[in-house]
C-alpha cells in the first residue's frame, strides 16, 4: 500500500484549481461566490498568491476579466457559481468569442450525481456555453481536472484566442486526486493552430505589394492579439513601404494615430479618406481583421478593383465575407516578419506619391467636422478635450456601446496597443465600466477612463461598488444626451423619426449616485467648464462618475448608409434633412 | 438597391447550391457530436445526412460523415468551421476528392399478399436486397448502395405496400490504398 499522504501533488479538486491558477501565472481573478463554488472560495481564503476581486454581478466579472486580458495580453480569469452564476457569464463569454479575447471561466456545478436532475441552481452550463466558447469542459473525475485546467489555459491563449469554460461539479472540488503541473500532453492532439505562413503565398503577397500603385494596409485586432512584435513589425512595414494604413475598431493603437501614414478608422463610421482609400485601392493587405459587415458596407461593391491579401490565424475567416486573392494562414506577427524580410531583400519602395496626393484630397473633406457651440457641449468636443487632457499620460480607455463609442474611436488618438478596450463584435452595452475595473486591477497606477453613454452605463452600474471596495480610481466619463443615441439615430434615419423607447425619461442623478456608492460625482453643462472639470476628475484618486451633459440630438457622422458602398458615405456637412432622406431612400419607402 | 430599413446590409445571394459529403475524424469524447451538430444549427448550415460511429476504439476516434448543401462559399466555411473545433482531427471533402465511395444501408418493411408480394421479391432480387425478416404477409429487406439506388428501391416498394423505412445515412470512404 502506497502512502500518498505526503505526496504534495495529492490534493482536493478545489486546491488544484487554485494551484493551476498559480502555475499559469494568474495573480488576479474576478468572481462571485455561491453554493457550488464554496470549496474553491475556501481555498482562495487560505492563500495570498491569487487576489480575488468580488464583483456585484457575474457579467461584471466576465467583462472585468476581458478588460484585464486586453490591457495586459494575459488571459483573464473569472470564477462563478452554477446556475445563474453561469448563465450570467453568457454575455461576456460571447463578447470574448466575438473579439478573440483569452478568457478562462471556471464555473461550479451541482454534484455529479445530481446533474440532469433539475437540482437547485443547476443548468446545463456546457450546453449553454458551447456556442459561446472556443471550447468547454465538464470535469467528472478529479484526476482529469489538472489536465483539463492546463488545456483550458492553452486553448484560450493560443491560435485565435478566445474564451473557455471549465465546469467543475462540487463533489469533484471536494474529492482528492493527483495534480500535475502543465505539460504538453495535456492538450488534444487534434488542436494545433498554424503559426507559420506559407512561403509561396508570402512571395505572392510581396510581389503584389511591390507592384502596387494604390495600396492600403487594413489592420485589425489580430495584430494586437499577436503581441508586441506584431505591432512593431506592422509599423516597420508601413515605414518601409510608405503605404497608407487604416484599421478596424478592434485594431486601434497598433499603428499610432499620430503617425503620418494613418488614415483613421474605416467602416460604417470610419473616415472618408479611409473608406475611399479602401474603395479605390489596387492592392489591399488585410492583417488580422475579418471583413466584418460594419467594415465592408455593401459586399458586392466592396473595393471592386483590388487584389486582396488576407493574413489570419483562423482559416474560417478567409473567404467568409469577401473573396481574397492571396490568403495567408498563420500568426500575423510571424507572417509580417516574413513579408518584411522578403520585401526588404527583393523589392524596392513602390512609388505611391500620386496615391498620397489623391488621399490628401479626400482628407481635405474633413469628414470628422462638427459645429462647435459655446452654449452646449458637443460630444465630439468632449472626447477631444478628454484626449487633450490625457495626452502623454499613461492612459487606458474603455467604452460602452453606441454613439459615444464611435466618437471615442474617431476623436481619441491611440498611440499604443492594449490601450483601447471596447466591445466590437458583440456590441455589448454595459461592457465599459466593468472592463475599466479589470484594467485598473491590472494597472493600479494608470489612468483608466470608461467613455460611457448614459444608457449603457446603467446596465452594469453596480460595479461602481466593486471599484469603491478595491479603491480602483476608475473614471466613468458619461456623454449624457438622455437618449440611447445610436438607437435614436437609426430611428431618425430609418424609421421616420418615430423615437420608440429610445429616450430615458427617468435619468438618475449621477452625482448623487456616485456619492451613494462612495465615489465622486461631477456634472458639467457648459463648454467653458469642461476642461477644468476634466482636470479635476483626473486628479481625484477615487472612482468618479462624470456626468457630461452633451447636445442631446447630435448624430454620429460620417456614415455609410445601409446598402451602400464605401464611396457613398454620408459626410457631416451633407447630413441635412434632405440629403439624409435621400441617402436612406430605402428606409423612407417604408415610412 | 432598395432595401428595407435595417442596420444590416441585406443582400440576396443567388449562387447555386452544391451537395458535398464531408468525412470528419473526431476525438470520441462526451459532447463531441453535440458540438458538430450545434455548429450546423447555430450557423444555419444544412444537414442532409449524418452518420457517426467510433471507428478506432483504442485511439477513441470517431468518424462522422455529413452530407450537406450550400453555396461553394458556405461549403468552404463549413469545412473551416469544423476543422477549427478542438476535438476535430481532420475534415476531408469527399466530393472534391472525386475518388470516394458512398454507401447507405436501409431496412425496408413491405406488407402485402399475392402478386404484390411476388413483385416485391422480384424487385428485391434485382436490387440485390436481402430478406432479413419474413412473415406470411410481410418482408423486411436489407439493401445497401448509394443514396439514389435506395431512393429508387423505396419508390418501387411504395405501391407494393411499403410500411416503413430505417436508413443509416451515408458512410463514405476514399478509393485507393491511402487513408483520410
Amino acid at each position: 500500500m502506497s502512502d500518498k499522504s505526503h505526496d504534495p501533488n495529492q490534493m482536493t479538486g478545489a486546491a488544484m484549481i487554485v494551484r493551476a491558477l498559480i502555475d499559469h501565472g494568474v495573480t488576479d481573478i474576478f468572481g462571485y461566490p455561491g453554493g457550488a463554488v464554496l470549496p474553491i472560495y475556501d481555498e482562495i481564503f487560505q492563500q495570498s498568491q491569487v487576489q480575488h476581486i468580488l464583483v456585484r454581478h457575474e457579467q461584471g466579472a466576465g467583462h472585468a476579466a476581458e478588460g484585464y486580458a486586453r490591457s495586459t495580453g494575459k488571459p483573464g480569469v473569472a470564477l462563478v457559481t452554477s446556475g445563474p452564476g453561469a448563465t450570467n457569464m453568457v454575455t461576456p463569454l460571447t463578447d470574448a468569442l466575438m473579439d478573440s479575447i483569452p478568457l478562462v471561466c471556471i464555473s461550479g456545478q451541482v454534484p455529479t450525481h445530481l446533474i440532469g436532475n433539475d437540482a437547485f441552481q443547476e443548468c446545463d452550463t456546457v450546453g449553454i456555453t458551447r456556442p459561446c466558447t472556443k471550447h468547454n469542459w465538464l470535469v467528472r473525475d478529479v484526476n482529469d481536472l489538472a489536465k483539463v485546467l492546463h488545456e483550458a489555459f492553452y486553448v484560450a491563449t493560443t491560435g485565435r484566442p478566445g474564451p473557455v469554460l471549465v465546469d467543475v461539479p462540487k463533489d469533484v472540488q471536494f474529492a482528492t486526486g493527483t495534480y500535475h503541473p502543465p505539460r504538453k500532453s495535456d492538450v488534444h492532439r487534434s488542436y494545433a493552430p498554424r503559426v507559420k505562413g506559407d512561403a509561396t503565398q508570402i512571395r505572392k503577397a510581396v510581389s503584389l505589394l511591390a507592384n502596387a500603385k494604390r495600396p492600403v494596409i487594413y489592420s485589425g485586432g489580430g495584430v494586437i492579439n499577436s503581441g508586441p512584435e506584431a505591432t512593431r513589425l506592422l509599423r516597420e512595414l508601413v515605414e518601409v513601404t510608405g503605404f497608407p494604413i487604416t484599421s478596424t475598431l478592434m485594431g486601434l493603437g497598433a499603428y499610432p494615430a499620430s503617425g503620418k501614414s494613418w488614415l483613421g478608422m474605416l467602416g460604417m463610421h470610419g473616415t472618408y479618406e479611409a473608406n475611399m482609400t479602401m474603395h479605390d485601392c489596387d492592392v489591399m493587405l488585410c492583417v488580422g481583421a475579418r471583413f466584418d459587415d460594419r467594415i465592408t458596407g455593401r459586399v458586392d461593391a466592396f473595393s471592386p478593383g483590388s487584389k486582396k491579401i488576407h493574413i489570419d490565424i483562423d482559416p474560417s475567416s478567409i473567404n467568409k465575407n469577401i473573396r481574397v486573392d492571396v490568403p495567408i494562414i498563420g500568426d500575423c506577427g510571424n507572417i509580417l516578419g516574413d513579408i518584411l524580410q522578403v520585401f526588404k531583400a527583393e523589392a524596392k519602395k513602390p512609388d505611391v506619391k500620386a496615391w498620397w496626393q489623391q488621399i490628401a484630397q479626400w482628407r481635405a473633406r474633413n469628414s470628422l467636422y462638427y459645429r462647435k457651440s459655446n452654449d452646449v457641449i458637443l460630444p465630439q468636443h468632449a472626447i477631444q478635450s478628454l484626449f487633450e487632457a490625457t495626452r502623454g499620460r499613461d492612459t487606458y480607455i474603455t467604452t460602452e456601446v453606441g454613439q459615444h463609442q464611435m466618437w471615442a474611436a474617431q476623436f481619441y488618438g491611440f498611440e499604443e496597443p492594449h490601450r483601447w478596450m471596447t466591445s466590437g463584435g458583440l456590441g455589448t452595452m454595459g461592457y465599459g465600466l466593468p472592463a475599466a475595473v479589470g484594467v485598473q486591477v491590472a494597472h493600479p497606477d494608470s489612468l483608466v477612463i470608461d467613455i460611457a453613454g448614459d444608457a449603457s452605463v446603467q446596465m452594469t452600474m453596480q460595479e461602481m461598488s466593486t471599484a469603491v471596495q478595491y479603491e480602483l480610481p476608475i473614471k466613468i466619463f458619461i456623454l449624457n444626451n438622455q437618449y440611447m443615441g445610436m438607437v435614436r439615430q437609426w430611428q431618425q434615419l430609418l424609421h421616420g423619426n418615430r423615437l420608440s423607447h429610445s429616450y430615458s425619461e427617468a435619468m438618475p442623478d449621477f452625482v448623487k449616485l456616485a456619492e451613494a456608492y462612495g465615489g465622486v460625482g461631477f456634472q458639467v453643462h457648459k463648454p467653458g467648464d469642461l476642461d477644468g472639470a476634466i482636470q479635476e476628475m483626473i486628479s481625484v484618486k477615487r472612482p468618479v462618475l462624470f456626468d457630461c451633459r452633451v447636445a442631446s440630438l447630435e448624430n454620429c457622422f460620417p456614415m455609410i448608409p445601409s446598402g451602400k458602398a464605401h464611396n457613398e458615405m454620408l459626410l457631416p456637412e451633407q447630413a441635412n434633412d434632405e440629403a439624409t432622406a435621400k441617402a436612406f431612400a430605402g428606409g423612407k419607402a417604408l415610412v | 438597391m432598395n432595401q428595407p430599413a435595417s442596420a444590416y446590409f441585406i443582400e440576396e445571394r443567388h449562387d447555386p447550391n452544391e451537395t458535398h459529403t464531408l468525412s470528419v475524424l473526431v476525438q470520441n469524447e462526451p459532447g463531441v457530436l453535440a458540438r458538430v451538430i450545434g455548429l450546423f444549427s447555430g450557423r444555419g448550415y444544412n444537414i442532409e445526412s449524418l452518420t457517426v460511429s467510433e471507428t478506432e476504439s483504442q485511439k477513441h476516434l470517431s468518424r462522422i460523415t455529413i452530407v450537406t448543401t450550400g453555396t461553394p462559399m458556405v461549403i468552404e466555411q463549413i469545412k473551416h468551421q469544423l476543422d477549427r473545433m478542438i476535438p476535430v482531427y481532420r475534415v476531408v471533402d469527399m466530393t472534391l476528392t472525386k475518388r470516394s465511395i458512398e454507401r447507405e444501408l436501409a431496412m425496408v418493411k413491405v406488407r402485402g399478399q399475392g402478386e404484390h408480394r411476388v413483385e416485391a421479391l422480384r424487385l428485391a432480387d434485382a436490387f440485390r436486397a436481402r430478406v432479413i425478416d419474413a412473415t406470411t404477409e410481410s418482408f423486411v429487406f436489407e439493401i445497401t448502395g448509394n443514396t439514389d439506388k435506395i431512393n429508387q428501391f423505396i419508390d418501387l416498394m411504395r405501391p407494393l405496400g411499403l410500411v416503413e423505412v430505417s436508413r443509416t445515412g451515408v458512410a463514405a470512404i476514399g478509393r485507393g490504398p491511402e487513408g483520410m
